[in-house]
């Protein structure tokens, strides 16, 4: 929109009126940017305010940003409420265990994919690609039936052991970055007589650490928040992550929006830091998504 | 579809010993992918399909009742058109508002301005949100007595509104939800707005383009394939839209239906009435619809998404 009214700079305009609209311009993108930054931060605020906030307060009319008296009750009630430790070390068991064997698999798969010649090789990756436009909902119920007939529900394993086959987005985007590795490098190490597993061990992964860490943070965010697929596979409680674990403790206790925002903020909090302390591997992970696709 | 025939004729004339050795080595390494996509993708769209052609509650064995379930679903579940209308609703207005604004928030951004990675990542953030913390959170900031939202309206004078509780308005409330998470795409536009060459705007410049004129004749040209991708995966997202919905509405699809979505519709007949045979067959549905959309898009996008000589 604003670079709409920036065209109209037109050479018979004096150069001071120039600089004034320019500096207009710049004020009205910093103004609509800042503006809707404050919107989009409103609700993490709203989350933490509650959270901090004595039942009493949550119900005032209209309502109150500032916590009156501030107090830190909401997270001990929601401990207790839920069995959150547990639900986390869950949620932990599951993350880690696809961090792992997706980082392990879809490297693997990847440079089967990208670093080695193979008659009908772009064919099954053009099978890989097209598997990443079919919704859930296609494959669930003979999956469901599948890990039913090999009485694994009610356990982790239908969440943690089909990582152990790869991601085909993971395996995607590592492909993607294989390619742009000089093919010199294989083949002056394969005339030195090393295996392809050598190749991939000493040159490629190393090389791929960045794409890796993607993978990695990827792997553990999409479990860490995964819902449907805890919903439909465990219904003991000791097995439950986070998130049903949250949804359990919604349904029952409907209207407590201290506690409620207190568990929630505890379960997005880890997110946040994570992103924090990978921002680079985070955005490149995203942009690496956009760009080659 | 090329390399099918290369691979048989290799076979019968005999692969050289290196190309065997390359094809033998190339399936050991794709072979966890390839063992994982036979059991959980290729047996399942097939085994889907023959389920859809049974009665099956689970406990006794599937029992053949031919094309029925389908039948049925367009002549006897008025749930199934509700949940068909839903989902276009979102789809046909939540993609296009969140595509503009990640867009245009994309474009401002790109305009050199001071502070970028602080804008990028307040607007980034929602968009790693757990979607069971932010179903939570926007179910309390949208709640009709004590919502943030509602007591905005309120100050302002405007009529206060039910949102997730009231079916008119239940549908705009999950949108305006769902908007919030529109950073990870943005993120994806500035990315490739900052890879366009700068040559492409001074050569735009010396044929005395304006900021307009450079935007449309050369930046949107050169994000079509971005867009174009982005699009794909929001289509395919947004047909198995389901879980902001079903936590927000305790999994009722309330109220009166207007928050059913297709995916949640097939969960509900296979999860909680356990009818596997007819949740197949709205699956299979879904699975033809969005192949035959994604294919469409495929054939059309000649028309409209431009690719540098060099990509293409």
């Amino acid at each position: 929109m604003s670079t709409q009214t920036m065209a109209g700079a037109s050479p018979m305009i004096s150069r001071e009126e120039r600089h004034r609209r320019r500096v207009l311009q710049r004020g009205a993108v910093y103004l609509a940017l800042t503006l809707l930054g404050i919107l989009f931060t409103i609700p993490f605020l709203w989350l933490l305010s509650t959270s901090l906030k004595p039942p009493a307060q949550l119900f005032k009319l209209p309502p109150e940003w500032i916590p009156n008296p501030f107090t830190w009750n909401n997270y001990p009630r929601a401990l207790t409420a839920i069995p959150f430790f547990s639900y986390l070390r869950n949620t932990l068991y599951i993350s880690l265990f696809n961090v792992v064997a997706s980082v392990i698999s879809c490297s693997l798969v990847a440079y089967g994919f990208a670093r080695i010649q193979w008659p009908g090789r772009n064919l099954l990756f053009l099978v890989l690609v097209s598997t990443l436009m079919i919704p859930f909902p296609v494959t669930l119920i003979p999956t469901f039936l599948i890990f039913r007939d090999l009485g694994w529900i009610n356990t982790p394993n239908p969440l943690t052991i089909p990582a152990l086959t790869g991601n085909a987005f993971f395996i995607f985007l590592l492909r993607q970055f294989y390619m742009t590795i000089p093919e010199e490098l294989s083949s002056a190490a394969r005339i030195d007589g090393a295996g392809e597993l050598q190749i991939y061990w000493q040159i490629i992964l190393p090389l791929a650490r960045p794409v890796l860490a993607v993978v990695a943070l990827f792997a553990f965010m999409s479990n860490w928040n995964d819902f449907l697929g805890p919903l439909i596979y465990l219904s003991d409680r000791n097995q439950y992550t986070l998130a049903i674990g949250l949804y359990g403790f919604l349904s029952r206790s409907g209207s407590a929006w201290g506690p409620l925002m207190a568990a929630a903020t505890m379960m997005v909090a880890p997110i946040i830091v994570l992103f924090f302390l990978t921002q680079r591997t985070f955005i490149q992970g995203i942009t690496l998504t956009g760009i080659k696709g | 579809m090329a390399h099918m025939p290369d691979l048989a004729a290799g076979r019968r004339r005999g692969l050289s010993p290196m190309v065997q050795r390359n094809l033998i080595s190339g399936l050991l390494f794709i072979s966890p992918w390839l063992s994982g996509v036979v059991i959980f993708t290729i047996y399942p769209i097939v085994a889907s399909f023959s389920y859809s052609l049974t009665s099956y509650d689970v406990i006794s064995p599937p029992r053949f009742i031919g094309v029925e379930n389908y039948v049925s679903a367009f002549t006897s579940d008025p749930l199934f058109y509700q949940a068909v209308g839903n989902t276009f609703f979102y789809a046909l207005i939540f993609l296009p508002l969140s595509m503009l604004i990640a867009v245009s928030v994309a474009l401002l951004l790109n305009l050199d301005v001071r502070g970028l990675t602080v804008y990028r990542t307040l607007f980034f953030l929602p968009s790693i949100v757990p979607e069971i913390a932010s179903a939570m959170l926007w179910g309390w900031i949208l709640n009709p007595q004590f919502g943030l939202v509602n007591a905005l309206l309120k100050a302002i004078g405007v009529p206060t509104l039910g949102w997730l509780s009231d079916p008119d308005w239940s549908k705009p409330a999950l949108i305006l939800i769902g908007l919030w998470g529109f950073g990870s795409s943005m993120v994806i536009y500035l990315a490739a707005l900052q890879d366009i060459p700068r040559q492409l705007y001074e050569a735009a410049e010396m044929d005395g383009a304006g900021a307009f004129t450079k935007t449309w004749h050369v930046t949107l040209p050169m994000l079509t394939p971005t867009i174009f991708f982005n699009l794909v995966l929001g289509l395919i997202g947004t047909f198995q839209y389901f879980t902001t919905a079903f936590v927000v509405t305790g999994g009722s699809g309330g109220p009166a239906g207007s928050t059913t979505f297709y995916a949640m519709l097939i969960y509900n007949n296979a999860f909680r009435y356990f009818k596997m045979g007819y949740a197949s067959a709205l699956a299979w549905m879904l699975f033809a619809f969005v192949f035959i959309l994604t294919w469409i898009i495929f054939k059309t996008s000649g028309r409209w998404v431009y690719y540098e000589g060099e990509r293409a």
